[in-house]
C-alpha cells in the first residue's frame, strides 16, 4: 500500500492533491504508485499556461515497465511543473510526496476538491482490488 | 565479447580471401579511395565460426526453446515456406525487370491478394504496407481519405478501448485525429455504456484488436459494429490477434471495413526479429478506391492471362504509394507458400489449435493455483494471469517470475502488458507446440510457485543459469550505450 498521508486528497488514478496556503494545489503520485510502476526512467511533464479539465490527461509517466498517464485531479491552470525530474525522474520513486511531485494547478472550482477521496477511503480503495 | 576482442593481427581467413587481388588503382579512381586503413577483425575462420555459433547458442530462439511471448505469435515458421520464397527464380528477379519476365512473381502475389479477401471477408487488398505500423497507417488514412471524400470534415475523433495496442492511438495521432479511450469491463468486454457516451457525429472511426489484448474475444461485437456505423464513423481491426480467428472468423462479417494483417507473425515469418516486416491492408466495398499502391491486377488478353501493376491511374482516389516495390518481396512470397502449404482447412486447424492450445495451458495453471485474469471467460489464442497475490504476501513480482522461468529453459510470456490487470503474464502458446511442451511449462511454473513460498530468494534473484544476470534496467534506458569503438574497452 504504502504511505498515505492523511492531510493530503487521492485520485483514484493515484494521483495526490495537497492545497498549498496560496489556494493553489499541487499533485504527484502515490507512493502505491511509484511502487506499482516501479524504477521511473521519464516524465513528461504539462507545460506552464495549460489549462486542464479534471480528469484531462497532463503528463505521463514512463517506468521501466510501462508508460502510465497522469491525469489532473481537477480543472486549473498550470503554474509551475517540476523540471528536476527532468534529470532526476528517480525522484518520483524516492520522494513521492515532496520532492516528487509534477505539477500546481490554479483550481477553476475549489469544489471539484470534495469530489476527490480523502485518505481513508484511498487506502480503502487500494486495498479493496487490484488498482 | 565482440569479434574484435579475439582479434589477432595478421590472422586471416585465407580460405575466404581472393587469390589475386588487382591492382587497386586500376579499379577504383584514387580520389575515391579511403585514405586510412579499415578496422576489421582479425580471425580465423574457424574463430568466427565459433564466435558467432556462441552468440547464437546465448539466445533464446523459436529454434531452441518454448517462447510463449503473448501478443507476438511466437510459432514456428515452417522451413518449407523459406524455401519456395528463396528459390533462384524469385530470389534473382529484378525489380525493374520487364513485366513480361515477372510473370511467375506477379501470380503469387495476386494469389495472394486472393487469399488474404476470402481469409478475411475482405473486398479488397494491398500488400504494399511494409510492416503492421505502416499498415495501420495506411488504414486509418483511409477512413480519413473516405469521410473527407464524402465532404464530411467533421469528424476528428477516433476511438480506442483501453485494451488496445499502443500503436492504436500511435496511428490515430500519426493521421491527425484526436483518441477517445474507452475503458473494458470486468469481464474483458467493452464497456457499451462508456462507447455510447462517446460516439458522436465527430466519430470519424473506431479501432479494435478482436480478440482483445485481454486474450477474450469481444462478444459484443455486432452492437459495436452498429452503433459506429450507425453514426457515420468505420471499424478498424488490428490484426495483431489474427492466429486466433484465422478463417473461421472473418473481420468482413463481424462489420469491419479496413484491417491489417501482420504476415510477419501470422504468415510464417518470424515476428520480432527486428524485421523486415509485412503489414496489408484489406477493405471492405467503402474503401475500395482508396486502397494505397501498387497492387498487381490480372488482365485476360486474346485468351492470355497477364499480370501487371495497378497505380494511381487506375486507382486516381488512393492514398497514394506507399513502397516502392509493393512491400518486402520475400515476406509476400513466404506468406504465399504458407498459405498454400495448409489451404484452407490448415488455415482453420491454425485458429482451432491456438485457441485450445491456449485454453489447455489456461485450464492447467487455473487448478495449479494460479491467478486467471478473466476466469469467467474462455481464451482466446492467449490468455492472462495476475502475480498481485503472490506481489502482496511474498513481494514477488511477474519480472522476478519471468526470469526464473529462463532458468528453467523457457522464454517468460509477455509481462506488464496490458496495463489493465497489474503484475501479469500474457501468455501464447500458439499452435505449433506439443501438449508435452506445454505440460513441461505447467510443471515449471508450479515449481517456481512453490519456490516462491518456500524460498522467494531464488525467484527474486534469477536468473541462475544465464551468461547474464538480473539487469539494472534504469541505467539500460538512461545511459544506453549499443556502439562499439575501435581501441575502446568493450
Amino acid at each position: 500500500m504504502g504511505m498515505i498521508p492523511a492531510e493530503l486528497k487521492y485520485a483514484k488514478t493515484h494521483e495526490w492533491v495537497r492545497t498549498e496556503d496560496d489556494g493553489t494545489v499541487t499533485v504527484g503520485i502515490t507512493d502505491h504508485a511509484q511502487h506499482a510502476l516501479g524504477d521511473i526512467v521519464y516524465v513528461d511533464l504539462p507545460e506552464v499556461g495549460d489549462t486542464l479539465k479534471a480528469g484531462q490527461e497532463a503528463g505521463v509517466v514512463e517506468s521501466v515497465k510501462a508508460a502510465s498517464d497522469i491525469y489532473a485531479p481537477i480543472s486549473g491552470e498550470v503554474i509551475a511543473v517540476n523540471d528536476e525530474l527532468a534529470d532526476n525522474p528517480e525522484m518520483i520513486n524516492n520522494d513521492p510526496y515532496t520532492g516528487g511531485w509534477i505539477f500546481k494547478l490554479k483550481p477553476l472550482d475549489v469544489n471539484e476538491l470534495d469530489d476527490i477521496q480523502d485518505s481513508d477511503v484511498y487506502k480503502e480503495w487500494c486495498e479493496s482490488g487490484d488498482h | 565479447m565482440t569479434i574484435f576482442d579475439i582479434s589477432t593481427t595478421g590472422r586471416r581467413a585465407t580460405a575466404q580471401a581472393p587469390l589475386n587481388i588487382a591492382n587497386v588503382d586500376d579499379l577504383i579512381p584514387k580520389a575515391l579511395q579511403r585514405s586510412q586503413e579499415t578496422i576489421l577483425p582479425e580471425v580465423s575462420e574457424l574463430e568466427v565460426v565459433r564466435h558467432y555459433t556462441r552468440l547464437s547458442q546465448k539466445n533464446f530462439s523459436i529454434d531452441t526453446h518454448f517462447y510463449p511471448l503473448g501478443s507476438c505469435t511466437m510459432k514456428y515458421n515452417p522451413r518449407g515456406a523459406h524455401h519456395a520464397a528463396s528459390m533462384p527464380g524469385f530470389k534473382q528477379r529484378h525489380p525493374l525487370a520487364p513485366l513480361v519476365y515477372s510473370q511467375g512473381y506477379l501470380s503469387c502475389i495476386y494469389e495472394l491478394q486472393e487469399f488474404i479477401k476470402d481469409v478475411t471477408g475482405m473486398k479488397g487488398v494491398s500488400l504494399t504496407p511494409m510492416a503492421g505500423a505502416q499498415g495501420e497507417f495506411a488504414g486509418v488514412a483511409m477512413i480519413k481519405a473516405y469521410h473527407l471524400s464524402r465532404g464530411d470534415f467533421v469528424r476528428d475523433e477516433i476511438i480506442v478501448p483501453s485494451a488496445a495496442h499502443g500503436t492504436n492511438p500511435a496511428t490515430a495521432v500519426m493521421c491527425g485525429f484526436k483518441v477517445k479511450e474507452i475503458p473494458v469491463k470486468s469481464d474483458g468486454d467493452v464497456d457499451l455504456e462508456a462507447l455510447k457516451q462517446v460516439v458522436t457525429e465527430r466519430t470519424a472511426g473506431i479501432m479494435l484488436t478482436n480478440p482483445s489484448t485481454c486474450g477474450v474475444f469481444e462478444r459484443d461485437i455486432e452492437t459495436i459494429s452498429k452503433m459506429i456505423h450507425k453514426a457515420g464513423g468505420l471499424l478498424y481491426y488490428d490484426g495483431a490477434n489474427l492466429n486466433a480467428i484465422l478463417g473461421r472468423v472473418k473481420p468482413g462479417d463481424m462489420g469491419f471495413d479496413v484491417m491489417h494483417l501482420n504476415l510477419h507473425k501470422t504468415f510464417a515469418t518470424p515476428h520480432g526479429g527486428g524485421g523486415p516486416g509485412s503489414g496489408p491492408v484489406a477493405v471492405g466495398e467503402r474503401l475500395l478506391p482508396f486502397l494505397p499502391t501498387p497492387i498487381v491486377g490480372k488482365q485476360h488478353q486474346s485468351e492470355k492471362v497477364t499480370y501487371y501493376w495497378l497505380t494511381e491511374k487506375d486507382i486516381p482516389q488512393s492514398i497514394g504509394r506507399l513502397s516502392a516495390f509493393m512491400g518486402n518481396a520475400g515476406i509476400l512470397l513466404r506468406a504465399y507458400a504458407y498459405s498454400l502449404l495448409l489451404g484452407r482447412d490448415g488455415m482453420h486447424e491454425v485458429a482451432e489449435f491456438s485457441t485450445l492450445n491456449a485454453n489447455y495451458l489456461l485450464k492447467r495453471l487455473e487448478q495449479a493455483g494460479f491467478k486467471i485474469a478473466y476466469p469467467t471467460r474462455r481464451a482466446s489464442h492467449e490468455f492472462l494471469i495476475s502475480f498481485s497475490r503472490e506481489a502482496k504476501e511474498y513481494k514477488v513480482s511477474a519480472m522476478d517470475v519471468a526470469k526464473r522461468l529462463l532458468d528453467y529453459g523457457f522464454h517468460a510470456p509477455t509481462t506488464y502488458f496490458p496495463l489493465l490487470v497489474p503484475e501479469c503474464f500474457l501468455i501464447e502458446p500458439t499452435e505449433t507446440e506439443s501438449k508435452e511442451i506445454i505440460d513441461a511449462f505447467v510443471e515449471a511454473m508450479i515449481n517456481i510457485l512453490d519456490e516462491i513460498k518456500s524460498n522467494a530468494d531464488i525467484v527474486k534473484k534469477a536468473p541462475h543459469s544465464l551468461p547474464v544476470k538480473r539487469l539494472d534496467d534504469v541505467k539500460a534506458v538512461k545511459e544506453l550505450d549499443v556502439r562499439w569503438e575501435s581501441g575502446k574497452n568493450s
